[in-house]
């Protein structure tokens, strides 16, 4: 077995981890990164955020392993993801307002590439849901046409790909009782409250 | 596909000791930054159960070059050799020296010791890469390892750092 002199393998990661930026920002200027995601850390955990050049596509929540979120993001968006900080900054910057209790309504493109058919439908009705109100599965079933479909209604809602931004914690049964949340009953009653809606 | 992300991630390392090796320490950050570029540019076009080191080393032996050519394109055009830090004899620091001496091996050892030994591509995918033999990469790297070697063993010997 030959021994390498270390020297010659030695790597700082810090000297790493500055390329690895470099490269953010060079694939940035250049147009070539797809998908780019920072983490956020709130009041409802550690966010994971990815957006497009169209708009923020995905808010995940910790318990959501981040590694399978990547994955499904290179198999169905792109695997041009990096990590890329700046192209986050605005979504950033409003979840930080909205937490610190400043803002009401989040202004960013929103880029749905990952809905389509009916659960598009009830998340485009979400975004009309205001701060500090919330509707039953049945309203929203409703809203959408399909009055009957409040099951399906439930199901969007777990399946959103952008909570908080798009509010599906404002989404309750008829009865007033919470109903389900992707991210943990905790995190649903803790925007309520924030929102002072439950 | 695995997001590009952790490609970096797995790979970021090895060639950056690559780059290093092949164009020496001042040229290697901008050598890595050219590979993982065109490779993230390339991304989504490589076939699913590709051998995605032996795809990096191949991008980076390529920019590597492009590299080497312009540094002597810059010396022939200004008539003089390129103005840059001496890796040789700075007392202070070994790791210089160790790069001096990589910088002076033959070329195919240099190579060889690259992306074999750092770079972890077998013999016969190295002699894809930079010509010849599997057999003549094998004897090129470890000529080279022991080279380095026979350097790192006569500094250890009581030359104060």
């Amino acid at each position: 077995m030959t021994l390498i002199p270390q020297e010659l393998k030695r790597v700082e990661s810090a000297h790493l981890s500055q390329l690895k930026k470099a490269l953010s920002f060079s694939a940035e200027r250049d147009g070539i990164l797809d998908v780019a995601y920072r983490t956020l850390d709130t009041p409802v955990g550690l966010l994971l955020l990815a957006a497009t050049t169209r708009g923020i596509v995905r808010v995940a929540f910790e318990a959501e392993d981040y590694g399978t979120v990547l994955e499904k993001l290179a198999e169905l968006i792109s695997p041009r993801i990096l990590q890329s900080p700046s192209r986050l900054d605005d979504a950033a910057r409003e979840l930080d307002e909205y937490f610190a209790g400043q803002r009401k309504v989040f202004d960013l493109p929103i880029d749905f590439s990952l809905s389509k058919g009916f659960r598009l439908s009830v998340l485009e009705h979400l975004k009309h849901i205001q701060f500090g109100h919330t509707e039953s599965y049945a309203e929203v079933a409703a809203a959408t046409g399909r009055p009957k479909a409040v099951r399906a209604v439930g199901s969007a809602c777990a399946t959103n790909p952008l909570p908080v931004i798009v509010p599906c914690h404002r989404v309750l049964r008829s009865d007033g009782s919470l109903g389900g949340y992707l991210g943990g009953l905790d995190a649903k009653q803790t925007l309520l409250a924030l929102e002072d809606a439950a | 596909m695995k997001p590009f992300e952790s490609i970096v991630e797995d790979y970021g390392a090895s060639v950056f000791r690559v780059c290093r090796a092949v164009v020496g320490p001042v040229d290697a950050d901008d050598a890595w930054s050219e590979t993982f570029l065109a490779a993230l540019g390339a991304y989504p076009r490589l076939a699913e159960a590709s051998d995605v080191r032996a795809w990096l080393m191949t991008i980076a032996h390529r920019k590597a070059i492009d590299l080497i050519r312009s540094r002597s394109r810059r010396a022939i055009s200004f008539g003089e050799l390129p103005e840059r830090a001496s890796t040789l004899g700075n007392p202070a620091s070994s790791d210089s020296d160790l790069w001096g001496i990589v910088a002076t091996l033959p070329e195919r050892q240099r190579l060889a010791v690259a992306y074999h030994y750092l770079g972890g591509l077998p013999h016969g995918d190295t002699a894809e890469l930079i010509g010849g033999s599997a057999e003549s990469v094998r004897r090129a790297s470890a000529d080279g390892i022991a080279a380095l070697r026979r350097f790192y063993n006569a500094n250890s010997e009581g030359i104060p750092r």
